[in-house]
């Protein structure tokens, strides 16, 4: 076997039984490192949001979030450093009065006596472990944080319900209904497939304009709601409903909304789970729709907040990669729920 | 479980009681044959208003000139946008051309599509051919590639600028190899290189999926076959996989072309708009500055550009239709 590892062989053979071989341990390797390349930014982003603002810049940096000990001494108003002096190898801690050129008058802060003076290439500082806990509760009161998670929840919630109902009521006409134009309309709706929001953004914009929607959450909805992806995943799904059921329905007298409703909606509901999570994700990351149509900071959502925020605060990354963090917990959370829906849906219908 | 569907229903009640009256009334208006119609009107309202109608507006828009927003106060100036965009000394010098931003946009855009797509699709064939593969923790790991598909392309680009930061990680690493700190972001190759880093990153799980899913549809059989033949490897690869897997292949290269062609908000966010200087500036962006950022508003410009864009994504997606017809048949 060992003749014949080649870098085709690694990817086709199959694996035998109880033998590990270079194939399997290139895999291994490209898969770990892989989780490695995905992992290790939003980790890095993740324990840095929890990074006093002074350490936050520090190079090298640290792996944990460490400040400086600050403590109270008798006899001085504010509270002063404390610093790791090392004289005569013995390494005692001690709190800085003031600094002046290469000397550091240093007191003992237990035993605060006449101040001496230290040679400042001999301390360093004193740092604990500390999680900067207000870089989280800082931009839920002072950055209307909460505004924009508001707006978010609302526009996703509402558009992701205006589109099942929707796309759900065209896909039931297209998949269980013969009438003039059935195959135009839906060979139209999907065409819209191929024309991406970046093209019409400009002339959409001067819709929404037009029905006096701009800087209103409801602009961002509705342009949104009919989604030609929807339709299309739903109107599959239906047509593996059988015809029998609603032909049954007829017979006793149901109305066709009430077919509807009460027949092919609920046998629908695999299809419109996968639906609604794409949408949620869809509305919850979307971001230069909302950022076209919302002006004004209290209509903002989530994603467009965020961006306001790295530019306005560019030097203050303890709170934007905070705030990022708290905006990346949802998604998190809905993905190790659903997880196995995900993907299957995704490998399925190709859609994103 | 049992009391989310008790609420489930509970709602679908409500709304049924809701609408159930008004729309049965138009049933018995309309007859039951003309139902669909009614079924269908509030998608085909929405697509009209939001869709077809902005595509109209957009042809229309590119005929016009000056700032005003309602079509009827601008003015009609041909195909003056259209001859501003492309009139060029050298098309391979966007300096040499009138509207020079639209032209540095193209190129940027174009080595973007080209590197970008070559290197997602690398990544995503290997990564799916690996994890085709008998593999423990197969499930895990397409979870873990898949993870930043979801994410938002604002969160992805501020976590990879936190990274590539001055004092971020990467310069970490390389100041351990002893390769001295360098401002990734602010440097016009380096930037150009992580936006593609960064776009592989974000999306190649995605890709990686839908390969994964044809190289499942690969009847073993075939395999078998190819064993009991003793086919060597890259026999088998090339005569059996690779082959088979050409309708995935296909219809991974002609997504990726497509939304690499509409690269935007990570790229957006992770360059500040572009930087350093327009070495990002993509086309998406070029649109939306000559649209929305600044006082100019030149939705004329900007629609002129739309459609051009437009009428390149349409080949596009023409060509994968009738690849697509082809393929199966």
């Amino acid at each position: 076997m060992s003749g014949n590892v080649s870098a085709i062989g690694f990817f086709t053979r199959t694996r035998r039984a109880g033998r590990i071989d270079i194939t399997d341990i290139l895999s291994w390797l490209w898969l770990i490192g892989g989780t490695v390349a995905v992992l290790v930014p939003v980790l890095w982003a993740g324990m840095s949001s929890l990074k006093p603002e002074a350490e936050i810049t520090r190079f090298p940096p640290t792996l944990l979030p460490r400040a400086a000990v600050q403590v109270e001494v008798q006899g001085f108003d504010k509270p002063l450093s404390l610093w790791n002096v090392t004289a005569d190898d013995e390494t005692r801690e001690m709190a800085m009065v003031r600094r002046i050129g290469l000397k550091a008058q240093m007191v003992d802060p237990q035993n605060p006596g006449k101040p001496v003076s230290v040679d400042t290439r001999t301390i360093s500082p004193v740092q604990r472990l500390t999680v900067a806990t207000e870089n989280y509760t800082d931009p839920l009161t002072r950055f209307s944080f909460l505004t924009f998670l508001k707006n978010s929840v609302f526009v996703t919630f509402v558009a992701t319900l205006l589109t099942l109902i929707v796309n759900a009521l065209a896909a039931f006409a297209l998949s269980k209904y013969r009438f003039r134009g059935d195959k135009t309309i839906f060979v139209l709706i999907i065409s819209t497939l191929m024309i991406p929001l970046t093209v019409v953004m400009v002339p959409a914009y001067l819709v929404i304009v037009g029905v006096g929607l701009v800087d209103n959450l409801w602009g961002v909805i509705i342009p949104t709601v009919a989604s030609p992806t929807g339709v299309f995943l739903l109107r599959q799904y239906m047509l593996t409903i059988p015809d029998e059921l609603i032909e049954a329905a007829r017979v006793d007298a149901a109305s066709e909304f009430r077919i509807f409703w009460r027949i092919v909606l609920p046998l629908t509901a695999p299809a419109l789970a996968v639906l609604a999570i794409f949408s949620v994700l869809w509305r919850w990351n979307d971001f230069l729709w909302p950022l076209i149509v919302l002006s004004s900071r209290e209509n903002f959502t989530l994603q467009v907040g965020l961006n306001a925020f790295q530019g306005e605060f560019s030097v203050q990354w303890h709170y934007i990669l905070a705030m990022t963090f708290l905006s990346l917990v949802p998604v998190t959370l809905v993905f190790l729920f659903l997880q196995r829906y995900i993907t299957t849906g995704i490998a399925g219908t190709g859609m994103k | 479980m049992a009391r989310a569907t008790g609420l489930a229903d509970r709602a679908l009640d409500l709304a049924m009681a809701l609408f159930e009256a008004p729309i049965n009334a138009v049933e018995r208006l309309i007859g039951k044959g003309r139902m669909p119609y009614v079924f269908l009107a509030p998608n085909l309202v929405l697509f009209g208003i939001f869709t077809f109608l902005p595509i109209a507006i957009a042809i229309g828009y590119a005929f016009t000139g000056g700032t005003e927003l309602l079509i009827s106060d601008r003015p009609f100036v041909g195909l003056e946008n259209f001859r501003k965009l492309l009139t060029c000394d050298s098309y391979l010098v966007p300096g040499s051309c009138e509207e020079s931003l639209f032209w540095t946009a193209i190129w940027n855009t174009l080595w973007f599509v080209g590197f970008n797509v070559a290197a997602t699709l690398l990544v995503a064939l290997v990564t799916a051919l690996i994890l085709n593969r008998a593999i423990a923790a197969r499930g895990f790991f397409r979870a873990m590639f898949f993870y930043p598909v979801l994410l938002s392309p604002v969160v992805i680009g501020l976590i990879w600028k936190w990274f590539l930061d001055r004092n971020g990680l990467l310069n970490v690493f390389l100041q351990m190899l002893g390769v001295p700190p360098e401002i990734f972001l602010l440097d016009v190759g380096w930037s150009r290189f992580f936006v593609v880093v960064v776009s592989v990153w974000f999306h190649m799980g995605f890709y990686t999926l839908i390969l994964l899913a044809g190289l499942q549809a690969i009847p073993k059989d075939l395999y078998e076959a190819a064993a009991i033949d003793a086919a060597t490897p890259s026999r088998t690869l090339f005569r059996i996989t690779l082959p088979l897997l050409g309708p995935s292949l296909l219809v991974v290269l002609l997504l990726l072309m497509i939304r690499s062609v509409q690269i935007f908000d990570e790229a957006w966010v992770l360059t500040n708009g572009g930087g350093p200087g327009t070495a990002n500036t993509f086309l998406v962006q070029y649109i939306y500055q000559m649209a929305f950022a600044g006082d100019l508003r030149l939705f004329g410009l900007a629609s002129a550009a739309s459609v051009l864009m437009g009428l390149v994504l349409l080949v596009l997606t023409l060509v994968q239709l009738r690849l697509g017809k082809k393929v199966e048949s």
